[in-house]
């Protein structure tokens, strides 16, 4: 079991070493499927957020900043959609990498973290105040941990695949997401946009998951090392 | 021996007594318009029981005095009309004392906690939830929308639970975290508790209410003066107690105008 555990693991840091070699913009090998995700209709309108109780974090804008359930940008297009292979791929062990979250001017940086199941989730405190960080986790294990200003990052891990919302039991308004994936196929959109790179070919299921809109699924099917578009429009209500 | 300590009891008193009578800890400035009677009734109060605390210890630095190293085999003495009648009469003086406190600081209270508020009185509801006050008025409609606890989205900044897809009413409430009022108008707060009990404590407003969950409470009182001053949570209500505070923004007339118009187009 140890030796499979091992070669498992050599193979896994040799697959990542090559394509960490093969450098950004030379997949190796496979297609990629890329695309927009938008929304139609009204978003809800967001709104300030008043952080006037937390001084040391209310003084870091000049303008408050708002909440993050729904992100729009330029021609419609939503970020922070999580767009993922959900079916068609073979489960993967996690990155050596580890992946960072931050609470910073009490909010969370990223509002949506995707990363594997087993990756190292590093939670960071840059601010002057204690968080207590709660992923309201329902199928992992629910915890909360406190993390006074100037202590060390927490090193945490999810075991099982899903969308878990995050809040701080001091600060009500801060509120992220974490997505804990079952393989490295999936992308944040970023201004809509998303790109799922190295793709073998093969017949996929993409999901895209959007925190206020739920979740929409296409099939796509790859063969070689193909650029497949694949948009996602979401109904978006003012309410 | 005796004697020694007959005097260091009265030196434990006076020594006790003279910050509070050189006023060496005062209080915040008050700036409602009932504080003073509250104010009134705690120096009542405080000069009613330092009376009896002094009176109590130089009686007893007394008899220690007087007693103490007397000669084996003296002879037990009883006060005059033995023990029951000292306890009826301890009984008659502290109960007037506490009755008459009661009968005169009852004014002070019923002020702000009997008498029905203003009828052209602000109204605002105040919510107490692990570990922030959060503060909600009726908006242009002059109404308050229903609360769903069901739909409270903190995420979304419904901190109330408020439906706005179905209750119209709900759409223009403005919901703040900080308590805004303008100067010299009666503010009606209505409270209630979102979890766990909490309470409600303006020092300068000489103003505290628990919320108790599954109560809807209310308290009213006018303010005096503009001004930035703390609310704080003074029930200990969780891990985040220490942190659970807001401000209460006094404000003039016109500047509570301005902010309102703000807040309602935030909305």
């Amino acid at each position: 079991m140890r030796i499979k555990q091992l070669v498992t693991t050599a193979v896994m840091l040799g697959v990542a070493s090559v394509a960490v070699f093969a450098g950004p913009g030379k997949p190796a090998g496979g297609g990629t499927v890329s695309g927009k995700v938008t929304y139609e209709g009204t978003p809800a309108k967001q709104k300030p957020i008043d952080m006037s109780k937390e001084p040391s974090c209310a003084k870091q804008y000049t303008t408050p900043t708002a909440t993050e359930t729904v992100v729009t940008g330029a021609n419609n297009s939503l970020d922070n959609v999580v767009v993922y292979v959900s079916a068609g791929a073979p489960d993967e062990g996690a990155p050596s990498q580890a992946v960072t979250f931050d609470q910073k001017g009490c909010r969370y940086l990223p509002h949506v973290l995707a990363f594997q199941i087993n990756q190292e989730l590093k939670i960071v405190n840059d601010d002057q105040t204690s968080h207590n960080i709660h992923p309201l986790a329902k199928v992992n294990h629910e915890w909360n941990k406190s993390q006074p200003p100037g202590t060390p990052p927490l090193s945490e891990k999810f075991s099982e695949a899903e969308f878990i919302p995050v809040k701080c039991n001091v600060h009500p308004w801060m509120h992220g997401n974490f997505a804990v994936l079952k393989n490295s196929h999936f992308a944040v959109s970023k201004d809509g946009a998303f790109t799922l790179p190295n793709l073998p070919a093969g017949k996929y299921t993409i999901t895209a998951w959007h925190e206020s809109y739920g979740t929409q699924t296409q099939d796509v099917t790859i063969s070689g090392s193909e650029t497949k578009a694949v948009n996602f429009v979401f109904k978006a209500k003012p309410y | 021996m005796g004697k020694l300590f007959a005097v260091v009891l009265v030196i434990i008193a006076l020594v006790s007594a003279y910050p509070i009578v050189t006023h060496k800890y005062v209080q915040p400035e008050d700036i409602s318009t009932h504080g003073h009677a509250i104010d009134e009734q705690l120096s009542d109060t405080m000069a009613e029981s330092g009376f009896a605390f002094l009176g109590a210890q130089f009686l007893l630095a007394f008899f220690v005095w007087k007693f103490t190293e007397r000669k084996d085999g003296a002879k037990v003495r009883h006060m005059p009309g033995g023990a029951k009648v000292m306890v009826v009469a301890a009984f008659i003086l502290v109960g007037t004392e506490v009755l008459a406190l009661g009968v005169f600081g009852q004014k002070a209270w019923a002020s702000v906690y009997f008498a029905p508020a203003k009828s052209d009185d602000l109204q605002v509801q105040v919510q107490a939830g692990q570990f922030a006050f959060y503060f909600r008025y009726p908006g242009p409609d002059g109404k308050f929308g229903q609360l769903h606890p069901d739909k409270i989205d903190e995420g979304n900044s419904n901190f109330f639970g408020l439906d706005p897809a179905n209750d119209v009413e709900s759409r223009d409430d403005v919901v703040a975290a900080e308590l805004a009022i303008p100067v010299d108008r009666e503010v009606h707060l209505l409270m209630h508790a979102k979890d766990v009990g909490h309470s409600f404590y303006v020092r300068e407003l000489r103003l505290q209410q628990d919320f108790v969950p599954g109560l809807d409470l209310s308290l009213h009182f006018t303010a005096t003066k503009t001004g930035k001053y703390e609310i704080l949570c003074t029930q200990l209500c969780g891990l985040g107690h220490y942190n659970m505070k807001a401000y209460l923004d006094v404000m003039s007339q016109d500047d509570y105008d301005k902010w309102m118009k703000e807040k309602v187009s935030e909305q």
